[in-house]
Order: C-alpha cells, then structure tokens, then sequence
C-alpha cells in the first residue's frame, strides 16, 4: 500500500517466558484459594471462624490481583501507600456499621 | 535494547511538564485515583449490605430445617443453587463458581495482553483482547441468567402472612421477595448490578482498545500503554467481583 511507508518501524520482543510463567503461577494460586473456600462453604458451620476465614482469603486473593494484576506491589512505594492507606476508613466504617446493625437488632 | 526500553518508557510516563510524579504516566496515575473512589462505592454498597443484615434476625437451625421466610435473612447458598439445564437440582454455589471462574480466566488473559503490549506484538494483544471480551461476555450472560431465575423464582412458594391474609410469593422485585426480607432482594438487584453495569462498561472499553489496536493506532504511536489503562479497569472489575463473591454469595 502507498501509505505503508508512513508506517513507523515496529520492533516486536519476543515473548518473556519468565513473566508469563509467573503470571500463570499466579492464576493457579487464585484458582486454589477459590477452591478452599468452596470446601470450607460446605464443611464449617456457620459463625465467625468461617467469617473470618472467607475474610482472610478474600483479601490474599485481592493482593494477589492488586499487586500482581495490576502491577500495584511493583511501583514506587508513594503511589502504593497512596492507594493502600486510604482503605483505612473502609476498615473503620465496616466495622462501625456491623457493631451498628447488631445494635439495631438488639433494640428490635 | 536496554537503551530503547528507557527511552520507551520515558515516552509514557513523561507528563507535560516533563517529570513524572510517582513515576507513573498522567493516565495511569487518574486511573489509579478513579479506582480508588469507585472502591469507596463498592464498599458503600457491600458495608451497607452488612448493617441492614446483622440488624435482621438470622435464621436458627434449631427452629428445624431452612426454608425461606420473609422473617429472617436466608442462607445465600440456599439461594443461588440453581444451574442452566439442571432444573430442581440443587447445585449450592456451582453456578457462582463459574462465574467467578469465568471472569478470573478474563482477568489472566488481560494480563497476557498488557504483557504483549509491553513487547509490542501487535497480533498477540488482538488475540489476547479478544478472549478477555469473550469472557466479558459469558459474564454478563451468565449473570443475565441469574438475575432471571432469581426475579422468577423456585417452583414452590414462600407464604407471606400479611395480618392474616396469606399471600403466596414467586421470585423477587425490588417490595416482595421469596427468599428473605425485602432489602435483601434490593441489595441483590442494586449490588450485582452495579457490578454487572461495570463489567458491561469494561466490555465496551476493551472492544474500543481492541478495534484501535487492530486499526494500528497504538503501533502509530510507539506505546501500547492504553492497554494497560483498560487492564486497570478490568482487573479492579475482578476485583470487586472477589469481595462481591465473599460477602454476598459465601458468607
């Protein structure tokens, strides 16, 4: 074509086997972690040990994808505190809401 | 080589002043900020959840076996049971998994295609780009599905006694609802779907980097940073689908 000329020279790397490798490593971690909490969705009664447990691995399975996925855990230190510190009121205000509800429900 | 690569990513992160605050480009860093005040939403949303269910009475394994009752919060895995082509088997969480699987495999693939784009392969992204649509997709059909049967409702009732009247319930709205109280219908309709929106959103954006990828666009302007502005979006998306996950469907 004419303006194929205008087009700019491309180098295209080969693919990086190691990155790649580790990103899938990654997905199999995730795929795990699911898995665990389908066996204790079944198998524990319900309560605050398997509240707590679903809670816990919630939160591996979000740093895996902040940090990894989205590359979070490979920035520079200011943009990471920057995105990480302010979830500290939504600590605050979940639990200031469930202490909430309970107290409604006490003084139904 | 290593030469090139530095001059690249001076090309992206460099603003117009010239420097680069957190070492990340404009866009990248607006993204990041965007994501964190819709986390802000998305907890709003989920930490409502919690207040309106901890303030209703739970449901007590010693009043007998669970059925669903307007007087207490059901048991989410008694809710969403249901699978395509499987009618009146109970199959707790299966159909929820695979969502949940579906749209971690989009995620891994969205990864794979930033990573393409990091090396420039042009036809690496387009087919990377196209399996994290496809999934977008499955997704949102899935979840057109779920929303479905849950508004339709089982086969059998829930009796609701309205000061004597007995009124039988079918599926849910966002005033009756078969398997619980009310709000837990809304919640349902307004946090799945705000998600759901979201996906849909996210869809739209990675078919709008897939077409300008394949017009050669990114090629013409020596950076395919653009990608890795949607994968943000995308994966944030995934993200809120764990914690959705977790609290409504799990816990």
């Amino acid at each position: 074509m004419a303006h194929h000329s205008e087009e700019p020279q491309i180098t295209v790397l080969p693919p990086d086997k190691e990155k790649i490798k580790k990103l899938w490593r990654v997905a199999l971690i995730m795929a795990i972690v699911t898995g665990i909490e389908f066996i204790f969705a079944f198998t524990l009664e319900a309560g605050h040990l398997k509240t707590s447990i679903f809670v816990a691995l919630t939160i591996v399975k979000a740093g895996y994808i902040v940090g990894e996925f989205m590359h979070l855990r490979h920035e520079v230190k200011v943009l990471y505190y920057s995105i990480l510190i302010p979830m500290v009121f939504v600590v605050w205000f979940l639990v200031a809401m469930i202490y909430e509800g309970l107290s409604i429900l006490g003084a139904k | 080589m290593s030469q090139a690569a530095v001059a690249h990513h001076e090309q992206e992160v460099s603003w117009n002043g010239g420097v680069s605050p957190m070492n990340v480009s404009y866009g990248k860093l607006m993204m990041w900020f965007f994501l964190l005040s819709d986390a802000f939403t998305f907890s709003g949303l989920l930490i409502t959840y919690g207040l309106v269910r901890s303030a209703n009475p739970a449901y007590d394994p010693a009043s007998g076996p669970f059925t669903f009752s307007t007087e207490y919060w059901p048991i989410p895995e008694k809710v969403f049971e249901a699978v395509p082509f499987f009618h009146g088997v109970p199959l707790p969480l299966v159909f929820v998994g695979l969502m949940t699987f579906i749209l971690i495999m989009s995620s891994v693939t969205m990864v794979l295609a930033v990573e393409a784009g990091h090396r420039m392969d042009r036809k690496a992204v387009e087919k990377w780009m196209l399996w994290t649509i496809v999934g977008g997709f499955a997704f949102l059909s899935c979840q057109a599905w779920e929303w479905t049967h849950f508004i339709v409702g089982t086969d059998v009732p829930t009796i609701q006694n309205t000061f004597g009247n007995k009124v039988e319930i079918f599926g849910a709205n966002l005033t009756h609802n078969q398997y619980g109280p009310p709000a837990f219908a809304d919640f349902f309709f307004f946090i799945t779907g705000f998600h759901g929106f979201h996906v849909f959103s996210g869809v739209m954006l990675n078919f709008l980097v897939y077409f300008r990828t394949v017009q050669g666009l990114y090629d013409r302007r020596g950076s395919y940073e653009m990608i890795e502005k949607v994968g943000l979006y995308w994966h944030f998306v995934d993200l809120v689908w764990v914690f959705v996950f977790t609290f409504f469907y799990l816990v």
